[in-house]
């Protein structure tokens, strides 16, 4: 439950030290895009921040924006931040099971109402769909995310499934997947996509709501501008290489060995937008460019549908060339046609020709009066 | 396709599609057409070969004569630059050769990004002095068609969108490279039915001239 301690009474009795906090506090300025001398600010902010209340569904997932968020680095201040919020039900995390689990996101609903936040993991099958594709202790996914969201103060889509349908709505979508913005149309949404989210990020956008008790400045896709607003390609450390025209063609060749762009190998970083280059993973350790791997892009919607993941940004979705092959056919038959019909008007010409002779024509000239 | 990565996915695959569909259909129409109807049985009794002489001219009709340049140097200059210019960013930049590959199954090597940037402005440069002239010129103006007027935007716009788009210019670049895509779509549409079709009609029309002569046993 919501308790009264402070964020920094509570931080303090964890052993987190002043300076150890003033760090996380610089960094998050950081990552906001702030002067660093609002660290201090945020720091005050967050001494006084109560522990919000927090609600976390799972539905059609995989448990992974979990893992990322839990299985980071340990022990953090975004661990922190995770212990001092109040996180009164996420049923991968929590003790209880069966009917007290429930219990308790019910007495929390009731308890917080109009204040608690409400995270979503997973995508879930539209209101018209067959609610026997997911469900939890009975109760379909849709039926809790409404219940839930009615008593929200705002709605945090962890994850692309949530944020964009992800894995569950990629074509076909067998389960008439929706993302949660689909279908929460009165309450904010904020998307942290990404498969999974960077930990920094998911636990930056709750100290932001905890620092200025609203919510972050999105973009057009709901994602907090702080950590999306760039593309990877854009920081990316092996930019100055795409610059030169420096490639790999292969994951063993020259340039892979050299560290050079990762362009042709598919890399979808020119048109993915996330903190990747800039935050890393695993404590600042490397991420998924830096490993030799192109970015595939997790944090856009519809990426599973973006055509291969080694296919190049420039080059088309596939399934042109039986499109493109029949429309070459119908205009070699069509070409055809239209000259086979010129040849037949000029030789019908030629048969209807009827062959005047100059003293025919002067004969006639003369017969006019 | 109302967002910005929808309307990508759309133009890089069902709007591609229709686009190359309709290119295809409509060139195929016109060259098979021409090649179709042919030329005159000639009776006469030849001087010389064909092939040779036509191959030949294809390329000596590329360079304007010394008479054509006198009278319209601009033309020539300003038309051979952006012309190279565009084909050098079309075949020679990475992204498009890795486009060429997924469609006909192999590559050639590519220029470096900052030299088909540089190649870039000076086409997008070429074209825009191309209009102002055919704008200023009282002549050029008056022979004008609105399918001139037509035919230079369908050819600017891929250059400039891609200009933009490289340049990160358009946000967010899905976006701004999916208006790049879609122009050059526009482009492939608009192709066989207009002049455009001088891509491929005036190397036949070169051979032929080129045949022509050489069937007579004359130099052309």
């Amino acid at each position: 439950m919501a308790s009264s301690k402070t964020l920094g009474e509570s931080l303090r009795e964890q052993g987190v030290s002043r300076r150890g906090f003033l760090k996380f506090c610089a960094a998050t300025a950081s990552m906001m895009a702030l002067p660093p001398s609002m660290a201090p600010a945020i720091a005050a902010a967050l001494e006084k921040a109560r522990r919000p209340s927090v609600i976390w569904l799972s539905f059609q997932e995989c448990t992974g924006c979990t893992e990322s968020l839990t299985r980071s680095f340990a022990p953090t201040v975004e661990d922190l931040i995770l212990d001092v919020i109040s996180l009164d039900y996420h049923h991968t995390l929590q003790a209880a099971a069966g009917h007290q689990a429930e219990a308790a996101r019910e007495q929390a609903m009731k308890e917080n109402h109009g204040e608690y936040l409400l995270v979503v993991d997973g995508s879930l099958p539209g209101p018209d769909m067959n609610p026997g594709y997911s469900t939890i202790a009975g109760i379909s996914n849709y039926q809790m995310l409404m219940e839930a969201v009615a008593g929200a103060k705002a709605v945090v889509a962890m994850g692309t499934c949530a944020a964009f349908g992800g894995l569950p709505m990629a074509n076909p979508n067998p389960t008439g997947a929706v993302s949660v913005m689909d279908v929460v149309k009165d309450k904010p949404v904020i998307n942290v996509p990404g498969c999974p989210p960077l930990p920094m990020v998911i636990s930056g956008v709750l100290a932001q709501y905890l620092v200025f008790g609203k919510l972050p400045e999105l973009d057009e896709y709901h994602r907090p501008m702080a950590f999306f607003g760039q593309s990877i390609h854009d920081r990316c450390y092996r930019r100055p290489f795409y610059d030169k025209g420096l490639f790999a063609e292969t994951f063993d060749d020259e340039g892979a060995q050299k560290g050079w762009c990762l362009y042709r190998l598919g890399c979808k970083g020119p048109s993915t937008y996330n903190a990747c280059a800039t935050m890393r993973w695993n404590s600042g350790t490397s991420w998924p460019v830096e490993s030799g791997h192109p970015c595939l892009g997790c944090s856009e919607p519809k990426f599973w549908d973006a055509g291969s993941f080694y296919s190049p940004l420039s080059t088309p979705l596939p399934g042109a060339g039986p499109v493109v092959v029949a429309a070459g056919a119908a205009g070699v038959v069509a070409g055809g046609a239209l000259a086979a019909m010129a040849n037949k008007a000029k030789a019908a010409g030629v048969a209807q020709r009827q062959p005047v002779k100059i003293e025919e024509l002067e004969a006639k000239l003369e017969e006019t009066p | 396709m109302s967002d910005p990565m929808g309307f990508l996915l759309w133009v890089k695959g069902p709007a591609f599609n229709l686009a190359v569909a309709i290119f295809a259909f409509g060139m195929l129409v016109r060259i098979v057409e021409i090649f179709m109807l042919g030329r005159k049985v000639n009776y006469a009794e030849p001087k010389g070969t064909e092939w040779g002489p036509g191959f030949k001219t294809m390329l000596t009709r590329t360079v304007a004569d010394p008479g054509t340049f006198a009278r319209a140097p601009f033309d020539v200059t300003v038309g051979w630059v952006w012309h190279i210019g565009f084909l050098v960013a079309l075949l020679l930049f990475i992204p498009h050769v890795e486009l060429f590959k997924s469609l006909v199954g192999f590559a050639w090597p590519g220029l470096p990004n900052p030299v088909v940037d540089a190649i870039t402005a000076i086409t997008l440069l070429g074209l825009i002095a191309a209009l102002v002239h055919r704008l200023s010129h009282p002549v050029k103006r008056f022979i004008s068609t609105p399918e001139d007027y037509l035919v230079w935007a369908v050819t600017f716009l891929p250059v400039l969108t891609g200009y933009l788009a490289y340049h990160r210019l358009v946000n967010p670049y899905p976006l701004g490279l999916g208006l790049h895509i879609l122009s050059a779509e526009l482009f492939l549409v608009i192709f066989p039915f207009t002049k455009l079709t001088h891509v491929f009609t005036a190397f036949i029309a070169r051979w032929y001239n080129g045949a022509i002569f050489g069937r007579k046993g004359v130099e052309s």
